[in-house]
């Protein structure tokens, strides 16, 4: 493997993260997706796009987030200092609009009128939905039967934004179907459709550029830490579902051998149950939605369905630059399960007056062993990417209240 | 080069005038032994290729007839060595029948390509179309066909332009599969003037037989897209034939059903002048 590269300059012009990305897609998306790559790279050189990327960042989404230093979590610990990059500020609640900007107005650039996306707790639904309302663009969303059921409010939030739902029945209604069935509807309108993947995963230029819509977030915290204590973190971590969050925190960094990055996968009911989504740790190399990455997958190479108390985490699959970076020992990936995640969901809304999402939740459950790995005065910053309004129905049910 | 039974089917149709029939039916649906049935009653009514249907949890470019086909094969328990010693079987009694494996990269690449390629010699397959394994990521599955007579069948579209068409063929071999619409498979269906240049443009780029699929499930159909290309591909109206079979029961039907089919699209694609 070609280590002549720095870190972040990864992929290379194959779309490859080391040996994993790529461009796994039928024939008929090759030329869609050979075309992105082309007027991405145009856009990303053009200083008209990111002025006005910035511009809705500041204005629209609320950019930059505050690194906050969570004091009491800090005290609770007794050791490190502990900072959250409060990207559960954003408009819509959390990072998927970071990438939904970029990619929209990339698309309105590029003369699509109508967008696709597809979603599973409907988070990414929604940041679509919104920055299609704001950009008078028309917007498809795909999401799986169940998941309708089950995230009701946030389908109505999306219908509120002018969205249409599709509800998709095939394979078993879970958002790895949906997102097949958002490249089945790719591939039949190719002329004025473009395809807003949610994270930093699918064919390449997709784990690309998703990343640096979301390095936002790594470029700010990176500024933002040195500023209030004069050095960088001795650790960064997030949570990862496909991982573009983590991957924006991550990114900034890479090249900072001396901050440890870490990564927190759901595991469910525990990864020996069967039950989880934990791709990087308990899954094989394969192929799926355009990439080479880790997947959930039997024997016969079939993909399994993951679970996690999380909905925005229960992917079967793993942005590929996760698997490279993991491979190559740049960052290290921690599980953990559901009730742990409520656990830190419960401790930081009492000890920080935060409610987080589930997601980061997941991080939040590890960060003591992550305390662990730096020196007892080590800096450390955890991305709380979501805020878990939209969780409290289901961890009122896991909790047993009535609500 | 030494000619293969692909070729051979292609310089056979060419001596007769007539296009070839290409006959998709999912391996294991709805079970393995209807659909050995079923692949005798095709070749035995006319179908001159037979691609293998490889089931995957999550099909991407296939619409809702073989998705389903898909999920009632993979219920049935049917994996890669199923398929691949249902070739064997075949081809243990038929010499001469082109056998296609068609299907997704995964579970390929679970066993290896090397691994696989072995496998599909000694089983008799010539040949597989994998349709997530585009020209810029089938070279290591090229690389392991080296060694046998195994040809990369590749997909063209109708978007395919002259410079993609050229990264297509080279490195194509068998020959070239037009897929006649922007869509899924079991979709909606061309009209053929619309394809004739496309066609023509592979032909000459690739030097290749060129058949062309997606959408097509008539006699009529048939007959229209076999005066422009070499070959049809019928998938969808045969793997409706065991949807019905798994449906009633009667799984029999099946191989009746497709082979009433066949005959029906051989026979009218026979008949056109070329």
């Amino acid at each position: 493997m070609n280590r002549n590269n720095t870190w972040a300059s990864w992929p290379d012009e194959a779309g490859r993260f080391g040996d994993f990305g790529g461009r796994y897609v039928a024939e008929t998306l090759m030329p869609l997706i050979l075309d992105l790559e082309t007027e991405y790279s145009k856009a990303k050189a053009d200083p008209g796009f990111n002025a006005l990327m910035d511009d809705f960042w500041t204005h629209y989404v609320g950019r930059p987030s505050p690194l906050y230093f969570a004091e009491r979590l800090t005290e609770h610990y007794g050791r490190g200092r502990i900072y959250f990059k409060r990207d559960e500020l954003n408009h819509t609640g959390a990072h998927k609009i970071n990438n939904c900007l970029g990619q929209l107005l990339l698309a309105k650039r590029m003369g699509k009128t109508r967008i696709i996306a597809e979603t599973g707790a409907g988070q990414h639904g929604v940041a679509t939905a919104t920055v299609c309302a704001r950009l008078g663009l028309s917007c498809v969303v795909f999401m799986g039967a169940t998941d309708v059921e089950r995230q009701k409010p946030n389908v109505f939030r999306m219908k509120l934004l002018g969205a249409e739902i599709i509800p998709v029945t095939s394979g078993r209604g879970t958002l790895k179907d949906a997102m097949n069935e958002a490249l089945r509807d790719w591939v039949t309108h190719i002329e004025e459709t473009f395809y807003c993947i949610g994270t930093a995963a699918g064919p390449h230029p997709y784990p690309q550029m998703v990343r640096d819509f979301q390095s936002v977030i790594g470029r700010e915290a990176r500024a933002q830490i040195l500023d209030r204590e004069g050095r960088l973190p001795d650790a960064i971590m997030a949570c990862i579902g496909g991982g573009s969050n983590a991957i924006g925190l991550f990114h900034p960094f890479l090249e900072d051998e001396t901050v440890q990055l870490i990564g927190v996968e759901a595991a469910g009911h525990g990864l020996d149950s069967g039950a989880h989504a934990a791709a990087l740790s308990g899954g094989a190399p394969g192929i799926l939605h355009g990439n080479k990455t880790y997947l959930l997958q039997d024997e016969a190479g079939q993909i399994l369905d993951a679970h996690s108390i999380s909905a925005g985490l229960d992917y079967p699959g793993i942005g590929p630059e996760h698997a490279f970076l993991r491979d190559m020992g740049r960052a290290e990936y921690l599980t953990c399960k559901d009730e742990e995640a409520l656990e830190a969901f419960q401790l930081c809304a009492r000890l920080e007056g935060i409610l987080p999402a589930l997601e980061p939740a997941h991080a939040l459950a590890r960060l003591p062993d992550v305390l662990d790995k730096i020196p007892a005065d080590g800096l450390m910053i955890m991305n709380l990417c979501g805020r878990g309004d939209k969780d409290v129905f289901s961890v009122a049910e896991h909790l047993g209240v009535k609500l | 080069m030494p000619t293969s039974r692909i070729s051979d089917r292609f310089a056979l149709a060419k001596s007769e005038n007539r296009a070839v029939l290409v006959a998709y039916l999912m391996i294991g649906d709805p079970d393995l032994e209807t659909s050995y049935q079923a692949m005798c009653a095709l070749r035995d009514n006319g179908a001159d290729l037979i691609e293998m249907g490889l089931p995957f949890t999550d099909p991407m470019a296939d619409g809702l007839a073989i998705q389903r086909a898909g999920q009632r094969s993979l219920k049935a328990g049917t994996e890669l060595q199923h398929v691949l010693q249902l070739a064997a079987r075949f081809r243990a009694e038929d010499k001469q029948t082109p056998l296609i494996l068609m299907g997704y990269a995964n579970p390929i690449h679970k066993i290896g390509y090397e691994t696989f390629a072995a496998q599909a010699a000694a089983s008799g397959l010539d040949g597989t179309i994998i349709v997530d394994l585009p020209p810029e990521e089938d070279a290591p599955l090229r690389a392991a066909y080296l060694a046998y007579d195994l040809s990369v069948i590749r997909l063209a579209t109708p978007t395919t332009d002259e410079t993609r068409m050229q990264t297509v063929a080279d490195g194509a071999s068998g020959f070239l599969y037009y897929v006649a619409v922007t869509g899924v498979t079991g979709g909606q269906s061309a009209d053929p003037e619309s394809l004739k240049a496309g066609i023509e443009m592979a032909r000459r780029i690739s030097g290749l037989p060129v058949c062309v699929g997606f959408g097509i499930r008539t006699a009529d159909q048939a007959r229209a897209m076999a005066g422009l290309a070499d070959g049809i591909v019928v998938g969808s109206a045969f793997v409706e034939e065991a949807a019905k079979a798994a449906e009633t029961g009667r799984f029999n039907a099946a191989s009746q059903g497709m082979g009433e089919l066949a005959k029906e699209l051989s026979m009218a694609i026979c008949t056109i002048s070329r």
